[in-house]
């Protein structure tokens, strides 16, 4: 038979399993969540040191899917990198491309045809529903309902549709080009979105009865993971996170790009700090997006789609530049540096996501293993944004 | 106290009631799933293959391409390569049997000789089809308008080579096919 | 020739029947689960194998039995490849003394009530054994929340059936069926509403259903005391899973809804009628909820179910004493 002895399997660990400052309390299990586990949504690994189901400690382990994107960046051409704006986030892959389009404009001082910026912000904001829908299902199958997402999915879908006709892709977006999109939308793309809207207002009652009102939802969102503003301010957290702790931050307000001051549209803000607020938000973030999408139908302007002096090999001046935008899970940023070659000197990216999963280790202290779940499922991570 | 909370526990117990009313319907509602082998999705439109070889208007065995090579350079991963070869021909009249068996001689022997022009010419496109990330740069890019998405959803295969496309010979042979 | 004793032929025959009832009520259960969770979601569920995919779970079956048997790393073998059958062993003797109709009883024996209690409370044991043998930190986890779960919910669900026994003065499952009448009017459920919505909660939890599905939650323990088990032995638990929830609804439909007594003719018709009825409504509340917390769980279980049983036990006490 094996003869095994525990402390080889205690010393068989990896490098951060072996060598973290264990907390002194006795009788603890140190656990290893991920980078295989249904509720860490891909190659999150968190290692949690437990004393029965109350967590003492959680650290999550980045880095299990970096891919160099900001290093890409210096060794493509502008208009190169423009494929891994849809790989960062590619659950709000849209976003990303405008964060990046916006910097290179910024820098090079090109003007975007209005008609462009609405197109634009139609499909970011269908992008975000999209995103936010996915987040949903997913948050609920963390708590352990299996049939919404099976909704929000049928729902995703029609969006999905809606976008491939005019982008071509039905997640990994490249849509945005620098001055504008690549392609025009048409009388049936509108036509579909305005159907959409109503059909999707149609949908959210479903989703208040058999998610929001259930009381058991109610039960393990409520009251726990507890986020105030100093937190958020120490860990730069943003988007849903940040309106749900009572902090009415929103980059499409409080720095409007584009054409989103034109809109009348609510931020949505929670005071209640906890995961229910987060919730709240989004959902009350999908209408907000219905809105601006049929107001941005409403008053689409003739015009080009995209700068018809958009220079194809760009070589921006030499410069920096910071773009921000607002992206499902907060604000996205692109700081572009360059020295007026064609491709960028520097690129840094700002993802939300990092700066919503640091504050986890905080929050989650104390917490029973299921509420540790609700809580980071509720921070609404994408890794492969974190991780880059 | 105590009426406040039993009244909690019974809207509480309704909401679950609403819950089973909300999946209930939805199980006698029609399905949404499309049976693939058996029935094929309808929204395509707009759908992003790999790229495709445009041919010229009034000959559609020559493709639009003028090898000018600009696809290949703004390919974020460079799964383009183009095969061209240079064919020297004078300008007044056209002596395709020389120029296409010894091109390279032709070249270097003809250049300085008459007033001839030198031009471009397509060999063959291959598309590394397995490092596209389908941005549509090269589409953008092209000045003729040469290249185009195909629309082949069902595309599949069992190897990476299968993978590796000649775009020119592919758009003959789909000429040849019609 | 060699003479057995009637009663022993009578209970071999009656296991056998049983295990071709218990592996045949797996099937059906498995695709009426995946076929009903797919009609919820609007989707169509399993639909390949055969038409509209009825032999899936034979093929999943098979697909089960073919698996490689692995012993993890570490693992206390015997105990890791007895919790299975410990656990599933004991599902068989609760069919024995149940009335599936007038004359379809397997032994008749006046305890029957107390010995499927008593063999259902042996699952615990099994799940224990097999959190605690795999050498799994999460399985380790799930079999500390079954034993607290099961532990928990064992009070409350004696406590609702106790007012059954006293209305029907027996122990005997056939005695309680026939002391109820053929119409619904006539069941013990319009006497004992509470007791019976504190039955079929009691019974969710001690089967393990959603929403109170927490010792193999897999969004948070992966896959809870069964993480490590492949082939035939996640196979044997899931089986047992099963044939808990059908001895279950049997309970529940022999306790509150007349057994096999049924309008126009009575007999095993309306006894499966009723357990499919109830396993559909436990199908349901699977695919429509999320999974409570573990202190919710137990809060429910002594806050509420155990002083409103208590409460319904004492309230029945005195009507019939009245």
């Amino acid at each position: 038979m094996l003869d095994f002895k525990l402390d080889e399997i205690e010393q068989s660990g990896d490098f951060y399993t072996r060598n973290f400052q264990p907390t002194p309390e006795e009788n603890k299990l140190v656990l290893n969540m991920g980078p295989q586990h249904p509720s860490t949504h891909g190659v999150l690994r968190i290692i949690l040191e437990i004393d029965g189901e109350y967590i003492l400690r959680a650290e999550p382990v980045l880095g299990y899917i970096h891919r160099m994107q900001e290093k890409m960046a210096e060794v493509k051409t502008y208009p190169q990198y423009l494929p891994n704006m849809g790989r960062v986030d590619y659950l709000h892959a849209l976003a990303w491309n405008w964060a990046y389009a916006g910097a290179v404009e910024k820098l090079m001082g090109l003007e975007v045809p209005e008609r462009a910026e609405y197109i634009r912000v139609i499909t970011c904001e269908l992008n975000r529903i999209n995103s936010h829908l996915l987040w949903w299902g997913a948050y609920l199958l963390d708590l352990g309902a299996f049939t919404p997402i099976m909704y929000a999915f049928a729902d995703r879908e029609i969006v999905m549709d809606i976008l491939q006709r005019i982008t071509g892709s039905r997640l990994t977006y490249c849509y945005y080009r620098f001055g504008g999109v690549s392609a025009d939308i048409d009388q049936k793309f509108i036509n579909d979105t305005r159907e959409f809207c109503k059909y999707m207002r149609g949908r959210f009652p479903i989703y208040k009865d058999l998610v929001t009102d259930n009381i058991i939802l109610r039960k393990r969102v409520e009251d726990i993971g507890h986020i105030n503003l100093e937190t958020c301010r120490k860990y730069g957290a943003t988007g849903p996170v940040l309106r749900g702790s009572g902090k009415p931050y929103d980059v499409r307000r409080a720095e409007p790009y584009s054409v989103y001051d034109r809109f009348d549209f609510e931020i949505p803000v929670y005071d209640e700090k906890d995961a229910l607020a987060r919730y709240l938000v989004r959902m009350d973030e999908m209408e907000q997006s219905l809105r601006i999408i049929e107001q941005a139908l409403d008053s689409l302007p003739e015009g080009d789609y995209i700068h018809p002096k958009t220079p194809k090999n760009p070589k921006p001046p030499k410069g920096e530049a910071y773009f921000a935008v607002e992206g499902a899970r907060g604000k996205i940023g692109v700081y572009l540096v360059s020295d007026g070659s064609k491709s960028p000197y520097r690129l840094k990216l700002r993802s939300p996501g990092f700066s919503n999963l640091s504050l986890f280790a905080e929050i989650a202290r104390g917490t029973l293993l299921a509420d540790a779940i609700s809580i980071l499922g509720s921070l609404d991570l994408v890794i492969p944004e974190i991780d880059r | 106290m105590m009426v406040k909370k039993i009244a909690q526990t019974l809207t509480g117990l309704w909401s679950l009631v609403v819950g089973l009313r909300v999946t209930g319907k939805n199980f006698f509602q029609p399905q949404i799933t499309v049976h693939y082998p058996r029935e094929k999705v309808e929204s395509i439109e707009g759908y992003r293959g790999h790229i495709e070889l445009v041919p010229k208007d009034n000959d559609p065995f020559t493709a639009r391409c003028m090898a000018c090579g600009s696809c290949a350079r703004v390919c974020p991963s460079g799964c383009i390569t183009l095969h061209i070869k240079k064919v020297t021909e004078p300008a007044v009249s056209a002596k395709k049997e020389d120029n296409s068996q010894k091109p390279e001689q032709n070249n270097q022997k003809a250049a300085p000789a008459k007033k001839t022009k030198t031009k471009r010419v397509l060999e063959a496109f291959e598309l590394n089809y397995n490092y596209c990330s389908l941005c549509g740069l090269c589409v953008q890019s092209c000045p003729a308008g040469g290249l185009r998405f195909s629309d082949n959803v069902y595309l599949a295969g069992f190897s990476r080579k299968e993978f590796e496309f000649d775009l020119l010979a592919r758009m003959r042979a789909q000429k040849e096919g019609k | 020739m060699i003479n057995l004793p009637l009663p022993l032929i009578q209970i071999l025959i009656g296991l056998i029947g049983i295990l071709a009832f218990v592996g045949l009520n797996g099937l059906v259960l498995v695709y009426l689960e995946r076929k009903i969770a797919g009609h919820i979601q609007r989707r169509p569920g399993p639909f390949e194998v055969g038409p509209h995919g009825i032999l899936q779970p034979l093929a999943d079956a098979v697909k089960l039995v073919g698996k490689q048997l692995i012993t993890p790393k570490g693992a206390d073998s015997v105990l890791y490849w007895a919790a299975p059958i410990i656990s599933f062993a004991p599902a068989i003797v609760c069919f024995l003394p149940l009335p599936f109709g007038p004359k379809l009883t397997n032994i008749d024996i006046n305890v029957g009530l107390v010995l499927i209690l008593a063999f259902t409370g042996l699952n615990v044991l099994a799940l224990c054994l097999a959190g605690w043998s795999s050498q799994n930190k999460w399985s380790l986890l799930g079999a500390a929340r079954d034993i607290s779960q099961s532990v928990a919910y064992e009070i409350p669900l004696l406590l609702s059936v106790l007012p059954i026994m006293m209305l029907s003065g027996s122990l005997n499952l056939y005695e309680i069926s026939t002391s109820q009448g053929a119409w619904p009017w006539q069941w013990h459920i319009i006497y004992q509403p509470l007791g019976f919505f504190i039955f079929f909660i009691c019974i969710l939890a001690e089967t393990n259903r959603a929403p109170f599905d927490l010792p193999e939650a897999e969004s948070e323990l992966t896959a809870g005391f069964h993480t490590e088990y492949s082939g035939m032995g996640f196979g044997l638990f899931f089986l047992a899973e099963y044939s808990y929830m059908i001895v279950a609804c049997a309970m529940a439909s022999i306790l509150f809804l007349g057994g096999f007594n049924g309008p126009i003719v009575s007999g095993w018709w309306w006894f499966l009628f009723k357990v499919y009825a109830l396993l559909i409504v436990m199908i349901w509340l699977r695919w429509t909820y999320p999974r409570v917390r573990f202190d919710q769980l137990l809060n429910i279980c002594w806050k509420w179910l155990i002083p409103l049983s208590l409460i319904n036990l004492l309230v029945t006490a005195l009507f019939i004493k009245l």
